[in-house]
């Protein structure tokens, strides 16, 4: 065989260029200065941002909305830990990124040399896999296990430490061909007895409810799902991370389940006896007290990763698989079923949750201060529900999730597992590079934009023209509402009065600035914002107090909602 | 079967035998607030593998959670669970004893019952080896205790399957 003889920067850049990769999102050092000489002279294109959490949660943004890997580089040491906030949202969010940190030389790693520390140890928790590379002639194998480790099976962060005298020795590079991970297996195909098992109890369910997930929009399964849906006739609801994979234009559709779900949403699990929960994982925000969820249901649970099923709630049939595989599966058995029999015995379910949906739809009373919930509802229909949504985390978050109805799958990005202020804004760069037609608008809170505002600069840098919508309640208003509703209104450190002028941030960054004070402002500073070209920022200043509603009280049963 | 009673797990992982991997088992374990109670570490005939013996508890729910967690290590190559099948097992404890002239004759009778062995005698303190399951090696522990025990260092369960029949 032909055989070359490359550096370990160069076997690098070759590597990621099979694997498709043309975005990296990154910051320079010392220790990655071989492997960012090299780059420079290939066609990759580098967003540099302007802090190594930002590089992480963009290259995370551009991974959900392109549906393939993310990939950021970073210097070693403090380039590292400024990376692992990112890193552990894109591992609870199951966010396919490889993350490439520089590393001291391998003579120095553990000898507390500059800019020295084990990356690997801080993030082996927070990481789906990661590499230390110690020999140039493992470069290749491991880059290529590592892009197939972070997209393939339930997706994740890989990390690869690169040590600096790496990236500069030389080698014989060979492509690898195949990869040799002998235990790592992921069950694609589901059991088909589970799967009639499934078929079975559908047949003999009365009020089924599909709840589905993360997993749903990471195994691109939307339309396989819709298709299920429409054929049993069962409502769906959404996790967080699930909200776009089913359309909210959909009869079916309940809205999103949980802590600050719908109240159909929230009833519908008290009273189904069938749950068929697709690509979810149970977390505490959305079951409620755990022993109280969906009393009367038997549990179906689909996920591609085995940890999942039983880990939160006792699940009466277990199916291990991809979403997409399995709904195919499942759809194909059901065209054997007599579906209208099914469907009629449905039916009185249904009515059920539409007199639930007449009774408390999700509401507010628009008055002479802006709310918040408006401005969203108007973002929505000005934008026809076709943009993409990131949000930082809080009210903004909520309300982005509850009055911005997701007609499809990676359109709402959001740090749904870690909850992470600062998430929103570096997102929306990574997903507006991904999807350069279409408008991004990151949903903001006062708070939250404060925690990545240096993504300004990125953001003008590229041209990006991105949207900043910034709900200033004055307030970090999720706390608040907290304080306000389980802490006699003591508003402890709450506060967020020493705020700079947004408008002024957006001028000193080279961004257009609009702002409304007044609900008769709100449509035409949106309008204003999504028709320019340069990135924006849209400041609203709303009712300081709102608060987001249903609420369920942390450990409260999911039907023991607080209304507005 | 009482799914919520705490049960003893014996666990036999093959793992890759490279650095790392042993602290991503234990990490495991801290982070997610599982028990340890014993592990043993070694190669095996393949230098690329090593065992790992774990001894844990926790009721059904909680082990079949734990083994699920160390299958997904992408290290961990096979995990096998030792617990209700045909094993032997085997812990190896020395053991420090205070051996005063009167109550040497009745130490080396112990061990002798216990098969265990006098691996260093001084002028105060036999050193004894035992090996056995941890029942015996307890049984060894309680009959010298009131003589004195000065140090013990055991090794942790380590096991294996019996051939099939
Ligand atoms: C990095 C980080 N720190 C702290 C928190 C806790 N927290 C959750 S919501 C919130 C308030 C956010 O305030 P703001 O961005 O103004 O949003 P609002 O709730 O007012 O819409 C805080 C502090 C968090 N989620 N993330
Ligand atoms: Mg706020």
């Amino acid at each position: 065989m032909f055989v070359i003889k490359l550096s370990g920067a160069k076997i690098l850049l070759k590597c990621l260029k099979d694997e498709g990769v043309d975005t990296i999102f990154g910051y320079p050092g010392g220790a990655v200065i071989d492997i960012y000489d090299e780059l420079d002279r290939t066609d990759i294109r580098h967003i540099l941002a302007r802090h190594e959490q930002g590089a992480v949660h963009a290259a995370d943004g551009y991974a959900r909305a392109s549906g393939g890997v993310g990939v950021c580089l970073v210097t070693s040491g403090p380039g590292a830990t400024n990376t692992v906030t990112g890193i552990a949202s894109a591992y609870l969010d199951s966010i396919p990124i490889v993350v490439f940190t520089g590393q001291v030389p391998t003579p120095l790693i553990g000898n507390d040399a500059f800019q020295e520390v084990d990356i690997v140890g801080i993030t082996r928790p927070c990481t789906k896999h990661n590499y230390l590379v110690t020999h140039v002639e493992d470069m290749a194998r491991i880059i290529k296990e590592a892009f197939h480790i972070a997209r393939s099976g339930r997706p994740g962060p890989v990390l690869v430490d690169l040590p600096k005298d790496v990236m500069s020795m030389i080698t014989d590079y060979k492509p690898v061909k195949e990869l040799k991970l002998r235990s790592y297996q992921p069950t694609y195909k589901p059991n088909i007895k589970q799967l009639q098992k499934v078929v079975q109890m559908i047949r003999s369910s009365e009020k089924p409810l599909i709840m589905i997930g993360g997993g749903v929009v990471l195994s691109k399964s939307a339309t396989e799902l819709t298709g299920f849906a429409k054929s049993i006739q069962a409502p769906v609801t959404s996790t967080l991370m699930g909200l776009g994979a089913f359309p909210a234009s959909h009869p079916l559709w309940l809205g999103m389940i949980g802590m600050h779900g719908t109240y159909r949403a929230n009833m519908s699990s008290g009273s189904c006896d069938l749950l068929l929960a697709i690509g979810v994982r149970f977390d505490d925000r959305v079951t409620g007290k755990i022993d109280e969820f969906a009393p009367h249901a038997k549990i179906v649970h689909v996920d591609i990763d085995p940890t999942s099923i039983r880990k939160n709630v006792p699940v009466a049939v277990p199916v291990v698989g991809d979403c997409k595989v399995t709904l195919e599966l499942l759809n194909a058995l059901l065209k054997k079923e007599d579906l209208g029999d099914i469907n009629k015995r449905h039916k009185p379910w249904l009515d059920r949750i539409r007199e639930w949906k007449d009774t408390m739809p999700l509401a507010y009373k628009q008055k002479d201060i802006i709310k918040p919930q408006y401005v969203i509802e108007k973002l929505y229909e000005l934008t026809k529900g076709n943009a993409i949504i990131t949000t930082e985390v809080g009210q903004n978050q909520m309300w982005a999730a509850q009055y911005y109805h997701f007609d499809r799958p990676n359109s709402f990005i959001t740090s749904g597992g870690l909850g992470c202020m600062g998430f929103g804004l570096p997102a929306a760069i990574g997903a507006q590079i991904a999807q350069p037609d279409k408008i991004v608008v990151d949903i903001a809170g006062d708070g939250s934009i404060q925690m990545n505002i240096q993504e300004m600069a990125t953001a003008v840098q590229y041209n990006l023209p991105i949207n900043i919508v910034i709900l200033n309640n004055r307030y970090l208003g999720m706390v608040r509402q907290w304080q306000e509703l389980f802490y006699d209104k003591h508003y402890s450190c709450t506060g967020m009065e020493y705020a700079p002028d947004f408008m002024k941030i957006a001028d000193a960054y080279g961004a257009s600035g609009l702002r409304a004070t007044r609900p008769e402002e709100v449509e035409s500073v949106l309008k204003e914002g999504l028709s320019s070209s340069k990135t924006t920022i849209m400041e609203f200043l709303v009712e300081q107090e709102e608060k987001v509603y249903p609420m369920v009280a942390a450990g409260d049963a999911l039907t023991k909602m607080l209304l507005v | 079967m009482n799914e919520k009673k705490d049960e003893k797990r014996i666990l036999s992982l093959l793992v890759d035998n490279q650095p790392g991997v042993l602290s991503r088992i234990v990490g495991l374990f801290s982070g997610r607030g599982f028990n340890i109670e014993s592990l043993c570490v070694a190669e095996t005939n393949d230098p690329l593998v090593s065992r790992i013996t774990l001894v844990t508890w926790g009721d059904t729910v909680i082990s079949e959670q734990i083994k699920k967690q160390i299958n997904k290590l992408i290290n961990v190559i096979k995990v096998l669970d030792y617990t209700g099948t045909s094993f032997v097992q085997r812990e190896m404890a020395l053991v420090r004893i205070r051996a005063k002239p009167e109550h040497r004759a009745e130490i080396l009778r112990t061990v002798d019952i216990f098969r265990g062995r006098v691996v260093d005698v001084g002028t105060d303190f036999y050193t004894i080896e035992v090996t056995g399951d941890e029942e015996k090696i307890n049984a060894f522990l309680n009959l010298v205790k009131p003589i004195g025990i000065n140090e013990i260092a055991r090794t942790g369960a380590i096991a294996l399957a019996r051939e099939k029949q």
